[in-house]
């Protein structure tokens, strides 16, 4: 693998070897919306925030797991793209229960971020309000069903990194659900070290600590990458 | 096992016929039906005429015509193939129909049952290639195969080919994948043969999930040597020595029927290790589905066959180079595999010589709906859509075609106007539907086309894996829209939204389910958009 040189948006860049189109955009300081992605974990292309077009490939690519290509021509911003991305982002504020001004993650919730800097400024589509459940056996921590998103970056981080796969997906399609082991009560897993890494991947305020009030919950995202360059890398620069 | 072995099963299979052959249908559509009783009795009345001296009764698979099961043929001719043409095929054999048919057998006449006019275009128009066995062979013996000619392509393969060979042969046939896009078989092949993997896998892909589809299920039923025998040219070809067939666990017969042909091919060294003395392994195991037709979606199929939750993942990778377990993996649709062993035997320029220019060979469909014969069918690329309905199909018992739904889920309706439109991968996908798997469901004039877009928005909000939003969230506010229009609430508004989701669903979803899933709606507006606005309300209309 070596460097790449593309071009994102007309301006040609260059990319580091094994680079995604995502990362070669971010080296660049072009930023691409994203949601399901977190640093230090595998992407899984679920979200299509991060969606792109490439010259020559006639479907749109997800940025997060296409990687960059001598070359390669690709824009992450068009009207075509941004108007998907509102959609996106109204499809999940109908799906669940995302009552901001009530949330613990108010200010610090990437859905509600993602919808500011998109401009999604109403949803044309008409809510759900599914009958959704809190968890909250847990001895520190808890999960609100009604804000997930199901990005699934709990179930990846809990699985990679901390290698407990006490979380997964049960059910399809919209009654998709993330639960902990054989879907029982988070407190009564076995498998749970209460490590917090879903807590700091959580996007939402869907899995916070237990305590927090409204606009209190702050991830601490970057801390997945950290331990994951840790123990990857050896490396430990914050 | 060498070709003397083989000819000698055949031979002795051949002279152990009597002259009179009874088979009756134990596919699941005449099962249904009630066929068990019928064999059980035909069996019994048999032996009680004292005729069991000369009278075979077999157990067969598909005869075609399903609407009028349990389905019976009566020949003569000394259990000889090409005596079949004067056969009597008694239609809806009801258990107590078995005595008129064994005293007609005793008396040399025709029972007074219906019978089926097997000059109708239903059966003269047909091309069986992948059916050529179906309703003959017994499928749940081998001999029965192997003395209509089966396994032989494969021991030609293994003596005579190299593996470069059989690719070649394979493309040069135009074989086009038949689960749905009609991607060239030969392609995906070579893809992964030229792939480096130190483990190579071929699978089966017989997740047909499409509602009004039967076309894999009665092949597997009916003759299921055929995919395990184009399963082996297909891993000799591309190097792979262990197969899986991923089948729906709501086809019990096809699981069983496989289990039973996968045992005895193994017992006479067919599938298994040294294949027929060559240096050739090739193991076949099945792998059952729990239910989700995403998993037809190959990245979820091969996530289901791993043991993991079957969600579909981006692809590129593609299988060919990051399949089963990170190995190279060749995934083929039963149908694509069941064209292999005649492609072998008879060659590519045959294959060739039948269908269209782009798309060779022949498709089996399952024609259903409202229409007077529905069964299954096996036609030459190329053929009209109206050949098929109004002669094969016989048209509507009363009233008119409204329009055809091919491809299910993903495909569209096509309406009367378009029925002379030629059946072939281009000319189905021009008019905004596709090939499909090979379901067509036939539609009269008291159809709504808003209602059977619902519906089949509504399965697609079932089957989403959830995985993506566009998809997950997307199918379940177009089916809202859908359900609005239908009840008569919806506004202009909610038509232009519906059609606002529709392109973005299809262009940003994960995998072909979601992409697909507006296909339904928008080729029902394309072709019947005014019934969408005949019911919108009007005083939304006026303003």
């Amino acid at each position: 693998m070596t460097v790449t040189t593309l071009t994102i948006n007309g301006e040609l860049v260059s990319a580091s070897p094994g680079a995604s189109v995502l990362e070669a955009a971010r080296e660049n300081g072009v930023e691409i919306p994203t949601l399901c992605e977190l640093e230090g974990i595998s992407s899984a292309g679920a979200c299509r925030l991060c969606l792109v077009e490439i010259s020559g490939t006639p479907r749109l690519q997800p940025a997060c797991v296409t990687a960059a290509t001598e070359g390669m021509e690709v824009q992450t911003d068009s009207e075509r793209l941004n108007r998907y991305r509102r959609m996106i982002l109204e499809l999940l504020f109908a799906e669940r229960n995302h009552i901001c001004p009530v949330c613990v993650a108010n200010g610090h919730c990437e859905l509600q971020s993602r919808a500011i800097e998109n401009g999604m400024d109403h949803v044309r589509f008409s809510y759900q309000h599914p009958d959704l459940s809190v968890d909250i056996t847990h001895e520190r921590f808890g999960i609100d069903q009604d804000r997930c998103i199901l990005c699934t970056r709990c179930v990846r981080v809990c699985d990679e990194l901390e290698g407990a796969h006490t979380w997964d997906v049960a059910g399809r399609g919209t009654k998709s659900r993330v639960i902990t082991d054989l879907n029982q009560p988070w407190g009564e897993s076995d498998t749970c070290t209460s490590c917090a890494k879903c807590v700091e991947a959580c996007p939402t305020g869907a899995i916070f600590r237990k305590g927090s009030s409204v606009g209190e919950m702050e991830h601490r995202r970057d801390r997945i990458r950290f331990i994951a360059d840790a123990r990857k890398k050896k490396e430990w620069s914050p | 096992m060498d070709q003397n072995e083989l000819q000698a099963i055949a031979e002795k299979e051949r002279k152990s016929r009597k002259p009179i052959r009874v088979s009756c249908c134990t596919a699941a559509g005449c099962l249904s039906s009630n066929s068990q009783a019928v064999l059980d009795n035909l069996r019994a009345e048999v032996k009680v005429a004292a005729i069991d001296g000369r009278v075979d009764v077999c157990s067969v698979g598909c005869m075609k015509l399903c609407s009028r099961g349990p389905l019976v043929r009566v020949a003569d001719g000394g259990g000889r193939r090409d005596q079949l043409k004067d056969a009597v095929l008694y239609e809806s054999v009801q258990p107590d129909d078995v005595a008129p048919v064994i005293r007609a057998i005793v008396d040399g006449g025709r029972a007074d049952i219906p019978v089926a006019d097997r000059s109708h275009p239903f059966f003269s128009r047909q091309k069986p290639i992948v059916l050529e066995n179906c309703g003959w062979v017994e499928p749940e013996r081998i001999e029965s195969y192997i003395e209509a000619g089966g396994y032989r392509a494969l021991h030609y393969v293994l003596r005579e080919m190299t593996p470069e060979q059989v690719l070649k042969e394979v493309t040069q046939s135009g074989l086009r994948g038949r689960g749905g896009a009609g991607f060239p078989a030969g392609v995906k092949w070579a893809l992964v043969a030229k792939t480096p993997s130190d483990k190579k896998y071929v699978v089966c892909n017989a997740d047909e999930g499409d509602p009004g589809a039967f076309m894999d299920r009665s092949v597997l039923e009916s003759d299921p040597h055929r995919v395990l025998e184009g399963m082996a040219i297909a891993a000799y070809a591309v190097g792979a020595a262990q197969g899986y067939i991923y089948i729906r666990g709501e086809y019990p017969l096809a699981i069983n029927r496989l289990q039973t042909a996968i045992r005895s091919a193994k017992r006479m060294g067919l599938i298994g290790g040294h294949i027929m003395d060559s240096p050739f392994d090739f193991n076949v195991d099945l792998r059952i589905g729990a239910g989700a037709f995403v998993c037809g979606e190959e990245t979820a199929l091969m996530a289901s066959i791993e043991g993991k939750r079957g969600a579909p993942t981006p692809r590129p990778p593609y299988p060919a180079e990051h399949g089963l377990w990170g190995h190279s993996t060749l995934i083929n649709n039963v149908e694509t595999l069941a064209n292999v062993a005649p492609i072998l035997r008879n060659g590519a320029d045959w294959f060739a010589s039948v269908g269209t220019e782009k798309s060779k060979g022949t498709k089996v469909f399952a024609l259903a709906g409202k229409i007077r014969n529905t069964g299954l069918i096996e036609v030459p690329m190329g053929i009209t859509l109206r050949e098929i309905v109004e002669d094969m199909g016989d048209g509507i018992p009363d009233g008119r075609v409204k329009a055809v739904q091919t491809g299910g889920p993903s495909g569209g309706c096509i309406p009367t106007e378009h029925l002379d439109t030629p059946v072939d991968y281009e000319s189905l996908a021009a008019l905004g539907s596709i090939m499909g798997s090979g379901g067509m469901i036939v539609m009269d004039e008291k159809t709504n086309m808003v209602d059977v877009a619902r519906f089949f928005m509504e399965f697609c909000m079932d089957e989403s894996c959830g995985k993506c939003i566009p998809c997950r969230a997307g199918t379940v506010q177009m089916h809202g829209l859908l359900q609005k229009i239908c009840d008569g609430n919806a506004t202009p508004d909610d038509l232009a939204l519906l059609e606002d989701l529709c392109d973005m669903v299809r262009h940003t979803s994960l995998c072909g389910l979601g992409q697909t899933a507006p296909n339904p709606v928008m080729s029902t507006l394309r072709f019947f958009r005014h019934e969408y606005e005949n019911l919108l309300r009007k005083e939304a209309i006026l303003t």
